[in-house]
């Protein structure tokens, strides 16, 4: 049973509803595999085994009295360090809140839980989810399970090299400008981020508020699938949240997927572009062709000033939802305050790293008296240029294919004194969330060197079923769903 | 925008209330400078009658239907979250002289 870890959710309900393994054995095969490997990877920052194991024995029960609660009961599911699992520490990879235990389950979280999920481990990011390599963490560096001196990607690092390295079965992230996609790309995993609204931010650590969304990471299409299906939904706490019918995801995968325009945007493949995630894209968008689906030509003229405009309206409302770490109510406090003014300065001076100062001070910036118009209000109106741009190319296609990232995983360091070089490589993932829609990043291809490479499938606004179908017709007739990174302790 | 591309990092810290070293002030300085420099690529793009987006849909003044009181938490919940408590209460240094 030593490798029910890289199993996909369908096989483990079929061992599981057949008793040739209980929720417990899986939970014991995901520990040890950890275990195994997690000197190498680091994709935790903590993790309560033996809770998790009460969770797996309380799923066998349900099962044995004929109650299980459907595909995810019994399947450890990995939570990023960003979203509140009541009981557990809370520290979204930050010295801010090293000490601090959530007192209530996230929205999502109790989705999960209704599902019968095994809610497993907290998971490495970068600190308050700002960056794009998990390098900043307070707390350790995740490597990158396909080659160990390369970054995972961010922020959801953890998330990502988990799934890759079988420390679990599927994860939970959160994107803000592609960081569910980036990491999946760089890690070889399928990683979605729905549509804005669709999950409940409720219990989320809030970041960027009109950007922030949850999603799943899995190895298959279909595990990200019945993933999604129980994380979304309707929630009166956030008031961003949309009411729509439930959809079934998973089940739309059975159905043969129907002829479809697919957009190719030029700009996405210009000179940024690495001649061999270029080459695997490429490819890919060939065996679409191949199987008679149209491939048509697009423009998404404003793409270029994605950057820009996400590094403003993202350290605007970062500089405004991170005012609440104080050091009075619930995160560090300094011990070298002598009045209420030095407590905040200082505490925030202690707290937070290098990276979410400087967003703060940028995010500051751009609001303050005299800046604003030119910065802010510029930036706002050129999201809506940005948003046109997906409108009218949604007028003539079905979905948009691009690469997820310009270049594969990167090697740990080489980025981290160069921000704007940092802040460049989520270039193809940030206009996706500036316009609130849905996109996933497909496993495609591996260099030379053996680094995975992701393409990107973006989607109509609630497109959900449709992308993924696309994404499904692909892994279905390739083997990179298959392929597992060497690690050095690896029991497979 | 090229003549506001200095940011006066003390006035700044002190705005965004973080204490920053002068080695900190120094590095974000020059980084800073960097990135709205590139920031400037927005004055290539016209976007007069445009309108300002701040959210992805069409949706604003959400009203809650009638509000109903749901669980809270406990107040030695609250207390063991704050840093430093005494007597049920959260210690702040004086507000008031």
């Amino acid at each position: 049973m030593s490798d029910l870890f890289y199993s996909n959710i369908s096989e483990l309900q079929a061992g599981l509803n057949n008793k040739t393994f209980t929720a417990v054995d899986l939970m014991q095969s995901v520990i040890e595999r950890t275990e195994a490997v997690e000197s190498e990877v680091n994709a935790f920052i903590s993790r309560d085994i033996e809770d998790a194991l009460k969770q797996a024995e309380a799923s066998d029960k349900r099962r044995l009295a004929g109650a299980s609660l459907g595909a995810l009961d019994g399947i450890p599911v990995g939570i990023k360090d960003i979203m509140a699992v009541k009981g557990q520490p809370l520290r979204c990879a930050s010295k801010m809140l090293e000490s601090f235990v959530a007192p209530y389950d996230a929205t999502c979280i109790e989705h999960l839980k209704a599902s019968g999920a095994v809610i497993w481990g907290r998971l490495n990011m970068d600190e308050f989810a700002m960056g794009s390599s998990t390098e900043n963490s307070a707390f350790s560096q995740t490597a990158n399970p396909w080659n160990l001196d390369c970054i995972p990607g961010g922020s959801s690092g953890g998330s990502a090299a988990s799934v890759a390295a079988g420390q679990t079965i599927v994860s939970i992230g959160t994107d803000t400008g592609g960081s569910i996609r980036q990491p999946a790309a760089l890690c070889g995993v399928v990683g979605m981020k729905p549509t804005y609204g669709l999950a409940s931010r409720y219990g989320l650590v809030a970041f960027a508020s009109s950007l922030d969304q949850v999603g799943p990471f899995a190895r298959t299409v279909k595990d990200a699938a019945i993933l999604l299906e129980s994380l979304v939904g309707y929630d009166p706490k956030d008031s961003t949240s949309l009411n729509r019918p439930k959809e079934n995801y998973s089940k739309a995968l059975e159905q043969p997927l129907r002829k479809l325009k697919l957009g190719v945007p030029s700009e996405f493949f210009g000179d940024g572009v690495d001649p061999e995630v270029k080459a695997a894209v490429e490819k890919a968008i060939d065996w679409y062709r191949s199987e008679g689906h149209t491939i048509v030509e697009i423009s998404l003229p404003h793409s270029e000033l994605c950057v820009p405009v996400y590094y403003i309206i993202a350290t605007a409302e970062a500089s405004s939802n991170l005012a609440r770490f104080d050091g009075v109510r619930y995160s560090h406090r300094s011990s070298d305050a002598g009045n209420i003014n030095e407590l905040f300065n200082k505490s925030r001076g202690e707290g937070f790293g290098e990276e979410v100062k400087r967003r703060i001070i940028l995010g500051t910036y751009v609001l303050s008296s005299g800046y604003y118009d030119a910065y802010y209000l510029r930036a706002q109106k050129v999201r809506s240029l940005i948003r046109n741009d997906f409108d009218q190319a949604f007028e003539q296609v079905d979905a948009i294919l691009t690469p997820t990232t310009p270049t594969p995983a990167f090697k740990k360091g080489e980025k981290s004194d160069d921000p704007l070089s940092m802040y460049l490589s989520d270039i193809y993932t940030i206009s996706v969330n500036l316009a609130g829609l849905p996109a996933l990043s497909l496993p495609v291809g591996m260099t030379q060197e053996q680094l995975p490479i992701g393409m990107q499938i973006i989607g109509k606004a609630f497109g959900e079923a449709d992308i993924l179908s696309v994404a499904h017709a692909f892994e279905s007739n390739h083997e990179f769903k298959d392929l597992r990174p060497n690690l050095d302790n690896s029991k497979q | 925008m090229s003549e506001k591309t200095e940011i006066d990092i003390n006035y700044v810290a002190e705005l965004a209330r973080i204490e920053l070293s002068e080695t900190d002030k120094e590095k974000l300085s020059g980084q800073l400078k960097d990135i709205l420099v590139y920031f400037e690529k927005l004055n290539q793009v016209d976007v007069t009658g445009i309108e300002p987006m701040a959210h992805a849909h069409k949706v604003q003044n959400i009203w809650r239907e009638g509000d109903q009181a749901g669980p809270v938490f406990s107040q030695s919940v609250l207390n063991k979250m704050a840093p430093e408590s005494r007597d049920n209460q959260v210690v702040v240094p004086k507000v008031v002289e």
